[in-house]
């Protein structure tokens, strides 16, 4: 099913994302094989300035990512009408293996491009630039991603067939296929609250912790990444019941909807910029030792992790004004 | 305040048509006093001025600004200093066509995300103090060739930088604006600020604002 | 963060200010630019009005429309079938309906004669008959004016026109004929009993698939028509139409990109030689590249915004003069409809990646390379 403008337009900004990125790596490679900051000579002069042309380029990715990120979802809503059962984004998702894959890719490319340019936005800042060859092996290695992010949206859109009435007979190819409905798997509500606020309450502490103490810097991302997932896992299985007043619409898409006030964004937002920020400071922590980082490392790894941790106490602090609003009781106090 | 230590400059480098434009220069340059570099053209001055004021990187060598080493900082904290640290007076004036006298004197600025009002009120004054109050509104090409010197050395003023940079000032003004720029200079001096210019004529090299006055040939001084 | 704000304060100042300098050349990109979002966005606005549309129609008609087959052909429902589909449970009410093509050979077109449902706001009398809007305003009827057709047997048959459906419906009603049911069964000579269909109305839309499956299994000749189905198709013809236009469009977007390619790497030396001025008076490349990114942003709003408005007015105001003939004609009774304007977040992003993202993949290369100007380079005259 490619004919359709959004399929369209999701193809082609992650084929251009690919394209741009591979048609830049060969000038990455040069970077990797001959940069010498103490030279002078014209060569390094070019190499120098053609670092601008890649934190344009992975900013751009990484813009590029975000809106597209947003228009899958929206397009598996909108498209769930032309599949038998399925009542919103979670249905057109699982019409085939492909689909879930492809949205974690999109994330996880996000997150990537993210990290790279929290590393790059440290080293810019010192005098001798000491990360450019990691900074652009890091760019080379992150080219798979992107691909695999590209072919798993291409073989999901490839897969997708439209449950349509064909003129002879009319309707019912698809019984008994009720597969598609908009239960996605989730934890039970009691386990996933301990979850929820446990990791998230986790992730907090750590970062707050490392922004005051500066220890522990890889334990943040660390506990991101999981208050990350717990987060996801919070809103399948509990927070979306709570705004959609339904004891079994788990629907992680539909909080983003009109008809749900657009809440999800009190939420997402938080949530996936305190996750890059805590990702960003496990990102940087690598390079603490080096020379010129020494100073310039703590206060951005301290900045990212306040970050963070306002990020995430935001975002719980959304979930729970949205479940303490509802009037759906799931679990008797 | 700042030393050059066998400095040397090639352009189009490992090319047919290699040329080096500096051969091993060293000199120090004082702090609060007016030093002209002096030769004919193609010796270099130009060169070497771009070398100090960090708009340019030496091929090989050392350049010190007091007392730190900055020959081999990438373009991007070369730019950090060069803005707080130069001003520059072009040749050509180089004023941006269509803007106002003000816009221009605020450009330096605008990257440095300082306070826009006081940016205005500090530009208004140095325009001011230039004899230029009642032309800040009007657009540069209009301005005549004294003026738009003017407006240039206010645009290098604006950040308030420790060193005056130069070139060929008085290249495009006749005899009285030059005494009037000269004018402007030994103010300038007075106020404490370093200058280093260029230039070959001789209103200028002799006068007596200059302190110092290094002559070049064929990119060495002689 | 109140530095940063300041600098990008001062940078779309510098910005607005050089695109105010040049105008004539950025009113030329500006114009082409908002040409194809004008372009995209009339396509994405008019197909999407036409679903919507079609939804609403869909709406009011039953969950279940049952046809019976004859050799693979739909045919008329006998007497008795009504009866022989019996209680199931979950159906709300089973009705037949009627309802038939006429060719007209004064216009050349077909109409579709209809009985209003039973209780229905417009059961015409016997002898009167209500008109879609397309008709009366190509045979010239009003109210209280007579019409005759000859009916299939050939004999003719006047009616009065009582009234002329509102306008608001055109879309579904240009061509259609209401009237009673004894005129309906006289005119194409239908015996009692006997019905085009059957609709069946379902409260719980879960339900709708078992009841499907319970009357495809009671009666084997009949064909269950499900209205999700319908909507399905519709959708997906819908969105498919629109995609190909959309590639087919491609071409222009291409045309676009290398022309703002063009533009971007194509700088005046005027042009040149400022950002060369910038640079020396203390820009970094980074400043310039961010000077040039909202320059390229206010471009692309202002195109963004007046292609869109242009589209808008262009679909809700002006009936999409352009291209009714390509996305709409399927008769010759053409409805001269209003959409309902309507504006969709999803439909924005979708057009925003398909001008906006070639726009600025297009000019990312230039603009870094304008920006990597020697800072020496004005002193180098």
């Amino acid at each position: 099913m490619l004919f359709q403008p959004a399929v369209i337009a999701l193809l082609l900004a992650s084929a251009v994302s690919v394209a741009m990125l591979l048609a830049a790596s060969p000038f990455a490679l040069e970077v990797i094989r001959h940069w010498d900051i103490k030279s002078g000579s014209e060569r390094q002069l070019t190499l120098e300035r053609r670092t601008y042309l890649f934190s344009t380029l992975l900013g751009f990715v990484f813009a590029t990512q975000l809106v597209s990120l947003l228009l899958f979802v929206f397009n598996a809503d909108k498209m769930a009408v032309m599949f038998v059962g399925a009542m919103c984004a979670v249905g057109t998702l699982n019409v085939n293996p492909f689909g879930f894959p492809a949205l974690i890719a999109q994330i996880v490319v996000f997150f990537l491009a993210a990290a790279w340019l929290v590393v790059n936005q440290t080293d810019n800042r010192a005098e001798d630039y000491p990360l450019v060859r990691m900074k652009y092996v890091l760019l080379l290695a992150m080219l798979p991603f992107l691909l695999g992010s590209f072919a798993l949206q291409l073989e999901y859109f490839l897969h997708l067939k439209a449950n349509v009435i064909t003129s002879c007979c009319g309707s019912l190819f698809s019984e008994g296929k009720q597969s598609l409905a908009g239960d996605a798997a989730a934890l039970p509500p009691k386990l996933a609250m301990v979850l929820f606020y446990g990791a998230l309450a986790v992730a907090v502490g750590a970062a707050a912790g490392h922004a005051l103490t500066r220890r522990g810097g890889y334990w943040v991302a660390a506990f991101s990444a999981i208050a990350f997932i717990a987060a996801l896992a919070g809103i399948l299985s509990f927070v979306s019941l709570y705004i959609y007043e339904h004891p079994h619409h788990h629907c992680p898409f539909c909080i983003l909807k009109p008809e749900y006030g657009y809440q999800g964004y009190w939420m997402y937002i938080p949530l996936f910029a305190a996750t890059a920020a805590g990702l960003g400071v496990g990102a940087v922590q690598p390079f603490a030792r080096v020379p010129s980082l020494e100073k310039i490392v703590p206060e951005t790894s301290r900045r990212l992790a306040w970050a963070a941790a306002g990020g995430f106490a935001l975002f719980a602090l959304a979930a729970s004004f949205m479940v303490w609003r509802s009037n759906l009781i799931l679990l008797e106090v | 305040m700042i030393e050059v230590f066998e400095v040397r400059k090639a352009f189009n480098q490992g090319r047919h048509n290699e040329y080096w434009a500096l051969n091993g220069i060293s000199l120090s340059i004082e702090a609060k006093k007016v030093t002209a570099l002096c030769g004919p053209s193609g010796s270099g001055k130009t060169t070497l001025l771009t070398i100090i004021g960090c708009l340019a990187r030496p091929t090989s060598g050392r350049v010190r600004l007091k007392g730190r080493d900055i020959s081999g900082l990438p373009e991007r904290f070369l730019t950090g200093i060069r803005r707080t640290t130069f001003g520059f007076v072009f040749q050509q004036f180089n004023l941006i066509k269509g803007l106002s006298a003000l816009d221009n004197v605020m450009l330096p600025a605008y990257p440095l995300g300082g306070d826009w009002r006081a940016l205005r009120a500090r530009a208004e004054s140095l325009l001011d103090s230039l004899g230029l109050g009642h032309r800040r509104e009007a657009r540069v090409e209009w301005l005549s060739g004294g003026e738009q010197q003017r407006v240039a050395i206010a645009r290098a003023l604006v950040n308030d930088p420790e060193v005056l940079i130069a070139d060929e000032p008085t290249a495009n003004l006749d005899t009285a604006l030059s005494k009037e720029f000269l004018a402007i200079l030994e103010r300038l001096a007075g106020q404490g600020r370093t200058v280093l210019l260029t230039s070959h004529d001789p209103l200028v090299v002799e006068s007596a604002v200059v302190d110092r006055v290094i002559n070049m040939r064929d990119g060495q001084i002689v | 963060m109140n530095t940063w704000i300041e600098k990008q304060k001062a940078l779309i100042d510098f910005t607005l200010a050089s695109l105010a300098r040049r105008k004539i050349r950025n009113l030329g990109l500006l114009l082409v630019y908002a040409l194809i979002v004008f372009l995209l966005a009339s396509v994405m606005l008019f197909t999407h009005a036409l679903r919507k549309e079609a939804g609403q129609v869909l709406a009011n008609s039953p969950e279940i429309i049952l046809q019976r087959l004859v050799a693979g052909r739909h045919d008329l429902i006998p007497p008795g079938y009504l009866e022989k589909i019996g209680r199931i449970r979950g159906v709300q009410k089973k009705q037949g309906r009627l309802w038939g093509y006429y060719y007209d050979a004064v216009l050349k077109a077909n109409y579709t004669f209809m009985v209003p449902q039973p209780g229905a706001l417009l059961v015409p009398d016997p002898g009167k008959i209500a008109i879609g809007a397309a008709l009366a305003r190509m045979r010239g009827l009003v109210p209280g004016n007579t019409i005759s057709f000859r009916s299939y047997s050939g004999k003719l048959f006047t009616f009065e026109v009582a009234s002329v459906l509102p306008h608001q419906s055109e879309l579904v009603s240009a061509d259609l004929v209401l009237l009673g049911e004894e005129d309906f069964r006289a005119f194409f000579e239908l015996p009692p009993g006997h019905y085009t269909d059957i609709a069946l109305s379902v409260a719980n839309p879960q339900e709708v698939r078992n009841i499907a499956t319970k009357l495809a299994a009671q009666l084997p000749d009949s064909r269950p028509i499900l209205r999700e189905e319908v909507l399905r198709t519709y959708e997906s013809i819908f969105n498919w139409r629109e995609g190909i236009v959309l590639v087919l469009l491609s071409g222009a977007i291409l045309a676009f990109a290398i022309f703002a390619w063009e533009k971007a790497s194509g700088l005046s030396a005027e042009e040149k030689r400022e950002i060369g001025i910038l640079k020396a008076i203390g820009w970094e490349t980074g400043d310039v590249i961010k000077m040039k990114f909202w320059e390229g942003a206010l471009v692309s709003l202002a195109a963004f915004l007046l292609g869109y408005i242009a589209a808008y007015l262009h679909v809700f105001r002006f009936s999409s003069l352009l291209f009714e003939p390509v996305l709409k004609g399927w008769a010759v009774l053409y409805p001269r409809f209003e959409l309902t304007p309507e504006v969709d977040g999803f439909q924005v992003a979708t057009l925003f990646l398909f001008t906006v993202f070639p726009y600025a993949v297009a000019t990312v290369v230039p603009i870094w390379r304008a920006a990597i100007t020697d800072p020496d380079a004005v002193m180098r005259v």
